[in-house]
């Protein structure tokens, strides 16, 4: 089967982007609205068949699921197998891809048509979604290191400008500029890994990388630095790239901010896809992860995924702005896919946790979507993110109670939602290889059917506060988002996920351990019945909580002070003692200001200080300096 | 020697006559018509540009003082398009004060006196050749920078500027007689290979190297170059930032790789120190501005930084990566200024807090800024991000591991910086912004042509392959 008409899926969002982007004061809302969604709706239907196509029909030669090229064009070349390349690769998780992102991208269109109404620039909203929806697209479709990498910060510009697409408040702007540059410098990470690989492996190429021959052979041929493999290096570099983007600790610390962006951007970049870009890079290098050096930066990714999960749950139980809590919630759900792609094995039974991984990261793409659009509807009904403002609201939002509800016990776990079969697969792989890990894991699914069911007793249940005006339920295209995800949140955890991806690609059989099952559900269960007691009627239990807390509280509702010890390290270090003492120099010696001179006669110095400064002869005395300096110092250190 | 032979100058004959054509225009020209000068100047510039894209053939002159081959030929095509987007968008700003116009064709009679030393430089195979040439290349600019005589600061620029160039040039006739003493010919070719390792030898290249550093701004040897960029008009600043400093960095490359190369276990681990140095200062100092002309003249020095390290890998990717680096950084840099330069010439202003709100007023020029100054800071899909790259690649072959995470640290700063002029234009607010204006069609063109390289250039790989295909020629 020819699939080069893939090539259409990410220019499609890009068309858009183009055609919305230079004529957005010519189209006026709704019509933009309409015109990004029909051009999303076409984008999904070509990738939904596509990849139907690939799993049902093409994929699968000798019960093995091939990496196809659906289209692959030279760009630059170096060498003879070292070039960069753009175009579209099909495999397992690429097809799983291809459902996620075009699916939310498509609902969050159609939510925003309801959502944004009214809202200044909404063209311009359009045009960044398509934007981003293209970036992603190309991301996740990329055949080798370069494209991703490409791909990866086109999707950080874009989510830039959709985070700070509120530019009157300062809070978006200063939240949009710390994602940039968080995710940035993580990206360094990434570059220089990539520069790496491409120097010992001497290529970029997916196919090649990940072939298992491939990788035997450059295991004899790497060097060794710190008494690892050079490879294991860049490919831990490589995942401080993907740390950055999928929010893991320290990194973390731009995602809650970010949450000032529009809520539709949140459900989009924030919980199905940009976020998860990190996972996806793990599971696009998972032979490589695994093979070098006995899986070390694999043992990397498990437990940095298995501590962000935790420490993230921790941070949520606290939160009480309701989007911070769903961000917190997303970081704690995507240490969990890292997590299970760390403990997994290859091969057969062995790639559970892989497999597992994956499944997660498509269920939770569906409920977290869901999540995010609900508290967007919750938002747009009570006007405010305080969970202080909100309570009762199951009388006013029917639809939004029950779809809020649906995610919430998919999250928690509880059957038959989607979340309860992905987050069992984790379980059960962290069980067989990694107990401590597992132990992690079982404790943040109480906790977060906790920290969920708070969020929804205390939104939907508790008392009413006195609302200024009737709360009323939002329009229909954000309530047709809300149902059809929910939908998918109820339907998609019967997929038999194992049959589509594996680490090897080789189709295995999965069942479900119901000890461990049970397990997991009772966890689950208790958390939601805790959270019961304390917030379904208002009471102040869990205020008394808090104060038997203390500090402890205190800690855990400043997110540990992460924030506050990067901010003291760049202002405090860098912008006083480093960078003030330069600006000093600049404005005292370089621009020669008159120092010491009194008040009365700064303003004769101004006057006189351009005409006849002393400033030239300070150059020059720097420049023979300069030069004198640089002859003592290789004089001194040669030996004629 | 014959007279066709001269054709090998046929860069130079063509641009001696436009000067020629245009000092004679300029007497003819009636005062009050003078702004037709522009016209003929930019006209002619541009017949010059497209013949210089004829190929030649390659050869030497005067005893193999002059060389042109294809890739002296390619980047003098590169500055020869650098510089008619300059004057380009230099039209609207000397017509602006009628008391200049008196004035006109000595600009460019004047600019391109010293593009005609710029082309001699890079085409030198002799330092006697190669010092007369600077010379000729820094004299016009000097008279330049003090271009705008009812303006103080332009008249301190020139001032500086042809006293600091004077220090150095002084300082580079030192170096080279020193190199002439240990290698016994003024000749590259003869040079080569026969200089020796000695502390004659090695004074001699530390002094060469901060004449031509003097011109690149790498530090210590950049101090003049915030004062001039600020003082000067935008234009010749915009000159001094893009094609002064990119041949300076060219036949600092010729003479490092090829005339000068077994002293490399001096100059690689020289190189290395100063290109730390010229990314930290330039960096830090370019956080502090509020000027934006000083602004861009820090961050220029710290990509100059960037530029010595993909340098000191000396071989044959680091020279193409260099050049390439410098063809787009022409692009971004000249976007830039440009962008500066048009909205000082219509409100006055170039403090970075006056952009506050610039794109609600004036959306295409601040798409312009922003698209420039992202190239500059390495932001794929746009060029820079691509010559960036190679240049980490180049100085990561070799091994300088260090160096490139130094680089990054360096890019990240960098990015900060940047993304405060985007953010002031983008997402800032302000009482009152600056007002909706219109730019001449020449500013239109020039910056049109910017946006499309910056894009075409990134994207377009065999650009980069042709300039991998000429650099084989310093067969290193």
């Amino acid at each position: 089967m020819d699939f080069t008409y893939t090539v259409l899926i990410p220019l499609i969002p890009l068309f858009m982007f183009l055609f919305l982007g230079l004529n957005y004061k010519r189209i006026k809302e709704p019509i933009s609205g309409y015109l990004g969604t029909a051009g999303l709706l076409l984008t999904a239907m070509i990738s939904f068949y596509t990849a139907f196509q690939y799993f049902f029909n093409y994929g699968k030669v000798d019960g093995v699921y091939q990496k196809i090229y659906a289209y692959n064009t030279v760009w630059i070349n170096f060498t003879e197998t070292l070039h960069i390349d753009m175009g579209i690769l099909l495999d397992p998780i690429s097809a799983v891809m291809l459902i996620v992102v075009p699916l939310i991208s498509l609902m969050v269109h159609l939510y925003s048509i309801g959502y944004m109404h009214k809202e200044p620039g909404f063209t311009r909203f359009y045009a960044y979604l398509s934007l981003f929806t293209f970036s992603m697209l190309g991301l996740v479709l990329a055949t080798n290191l370069f494209q991703t990498y490409i791909f990866w910060e086109l999707v950080g510009v874009s989510s830039y400008l959709l985070i700070g697409y509120y530019f009157e408040k300062p809070s978006a702007i200063l939240a949009a500029k710390k994602a940039f540059i968080v995710t940035r410098f993580a990206d360094f990470g990434f570059l220089i890994g990539i520069l790496i690989i491409s120097y010992v492996a001497k290529t970029f190429d997916f196919k090649v990388l990940t072939n298992l021959d491939f990788i035997n052979n450059l295991k004899m041929q790497a060097g060794i630095f710190m008494g690892l493999s050079v490879v294991t290096v860049a490919l831990i570099l490589i995942f401080i790239g993907g740390a950055g983007k999928s929010a893991m600790f320290p990194l973390h610390i731009w995602l809650p901010d970010a949450m000032e962006g529009p809520t539709p951007v949140s459900a989009l970049i924030h919980a199905a896809t940009m976020v998860v870009a990190g996972v996806f890079l793990v599971a696009r290098l998972f032979p490589m992860f695994y093979f070098f050096d006995d899986g070390f930066a694999l043992h990397i990714v498990a437990w940095v995924g298995a501590f962000t999960t935790l420490f993230a749950a921790i941070i949520a139980i606290t939160q009480y702005d309701i989007k911070r809590v769903l961000a917190f919630s997303t970081m704690s759900q995507i240490g969990y896919m890292m997590l299970a792609l760390g403990v997994s094995g290859y091969g057969g039974q062995e790639g559970l946790g892989f497999m597992a991984g994956m499944f997660h990261l498509f269920t939770h793409a569906m409920f977290k979507a869901l999540l995010f659009l609900g508290a967007g509807a919750i938002i747009h009904a009570v006007h405010s993110n305080y969970m202080k403002d909100m309570g009762g609201l199951r009388k006013y939002l029917p639809i939004t109670n029950i779809t809020f509800l649906i995610a919430a016990l998919a999250i928690s776990g509880i059957p038959p939602f989607a979340g309860f079969f992905s987050k069992d697969d984790i379980l059960a792989a962290a069980f067989e290889h990694n107990f401590p890990i597992f132990i992690i894991g079982y404790i943040v699914a109480g906790m977060t059917a906790f920290y969920m069911f708070r969020l929804y007793f205390r939104i939907f249940w508790w008392s009413n506060p006195k609302y200024k005006h009737k709360p009323h339920e939002a329009p229909a295209t954000m309530t047709i988002a809300l149902i059809i995800l929910a939908l998918m949140t109820v339907g998609s955890g019967f997929i038999p996920f194992s049959d589509f991806v594996s680490p090897d690609n080789t189709p295995f059989q999965s069942h479900i351990d119901w000890n461990l099952a049970g397990a997991s559900i009772g966890i689950g269960l208790l958390g939601i019945i805790t959270a019961w007691i304390f917030y379904k009627k208002e009471k102040d239990l869990s205020q008394r909580f808090r104060y038997a807390f203390g500090n402890v509280y205190k800690w855990t509702y400043n997110k540990f002070y992460i924030d506050e010890i990067y901010f003291f390290i760049t202002k405090t270090i860098i912008f006083k003692y480093i960078s003030a003492p330069f600006a000093w120099f600049d404005k005292q010696v370089v621009d020669g200001t008159m120092n010491g001179i009194g008040n009365g006669t700064v303003w004769i110095s101004t006057k006189i200080k351009r005409l006849q400064s002393g400033k030239v002869q300070d150059y020059a005395m720097f420049f023979i300096s300069g030069v004198l300096f640089i002859i003592m110092i290789i004089w001194l250190s040669v030996n004629y | 020697m014959n007279l066709s032979n001269m054709l090998l100058m046929r860069n130079e004959l063509v641009l001696i006559l436009v000067i020629l054509i245009l000092i004679i225009a300029d007497i003819f020209v009636a005062d009050k018509n003078k702004k037709a000068v522009n016209y003929i100047a930019v006209g002619l510039f541009a017949v010059h540009t497209l013949i210089g894209f004829i190929p030649l053939k390659e050869g030497a002159l005067f005893g193999g003082m002059f060389v042109t081959n294809s890739l002296v030929w390619g980047f003098k095509n590169i500055l020869n398009v650098g510089v008619l987007l300059i004057i380009l968008l230099a039209v609207s700003w000397l017509n602006k004060n009628s008391l200049r116009n008196r004035k006109i064709g000595e600009f460019y009679i004047l600019i391109f006196s010293s593009l005609l030393g710029m082309f001699y430089l890079i085409s030198s195979r002799n330092f006697l050749m190669l010092y007369l040439s600077l010379e000729l290349s820094t004299l016009p600019v000097t008279a330049l920078a003090a271009y705008d005589i009812f303006n103080r600061k332009s008249s301190e620029a020139g001032i500086k500027l042809i006293l600091s160039a004077a220090l150095s040039s002084g300082i580079f006739l030192f170096g080279m007689s020193l190199l002439y003493a240990t290698g016994g010919s003024l000749y590259f070719d003869a040079l080569t290979g026969n200089i020796g390792h000695s502390y004659l030898s090695i004074a001699g290249l530390v002094m060469f190297f901060a004449g031509l550093a003097f011109k690149i701004s790498l530090v210590p040897f950049h101090f003049w170059t915030a004062d001039v960029y600020e003082g000067a008009p935008t234009p010749v600043s915009n000159y001094l930032s893009v094609i002064s400093k990119s041949s300076a960095v060219f036949i600092l490359m010729i003479t490092l790789f090829v005339t000068l190369n077994e002293l490399k276990d001096i100059w690689i681990p020289m190189l290395y120190g100063i290109s730390i140095l010229t990314m930290f200062i330039g960096n830090f100092f370019a956080l502090r501005q509020q000027n934006l002309k000083r602004f861009l003249a820090f961050s220029s020095v710290a990509q100059a930084g960037f530029i010595m390290m993909g340098m000191l890998a000396a071989d044959h990717l680091a020279a193409s990566s260099v050049i390439y680096f410098l063809a787009i950084y022409i692009f971004s840099n000249i976007g830039a200024f440009g962008v500066v330069q048009a909205v000082s010439l219509a409100s006055g202003k170039e403090n970075i807090s006056d952009y506050n709100g610039l794109y609600r007023t004036n959306p295409k020029i601040s798409l312009i800024l922003m698209i420039s100054l992202f190239s500059l800071a390495g932001i794929p899909p746009i060029a820079g991000f691509f010559g960036k790259f190679f240049l980490y690649t180049a100085a990561a072959g070799k091994g300088y591991y260090l160096l490139v995470f130094i680089a990054v640290v360096n890019v990240t700063i960098s990015l900060y910086y940047y993304l405060l002029v985007v953010r002031a234009a983008f997402l800032r607010r302000s009482e009152n912004p600056i007002p909706y204006f219109k730019s001449d069609i020449f500013t239109k063109i020039g910056l049109i042509i910017v946006v499309i390289a910056l894009f075409f250039l990134g994207l377009y790989s065999p650009f980069y392959d042709y300039i991998d295909s000429v650099t084989h020629i310093l067969n290193i």
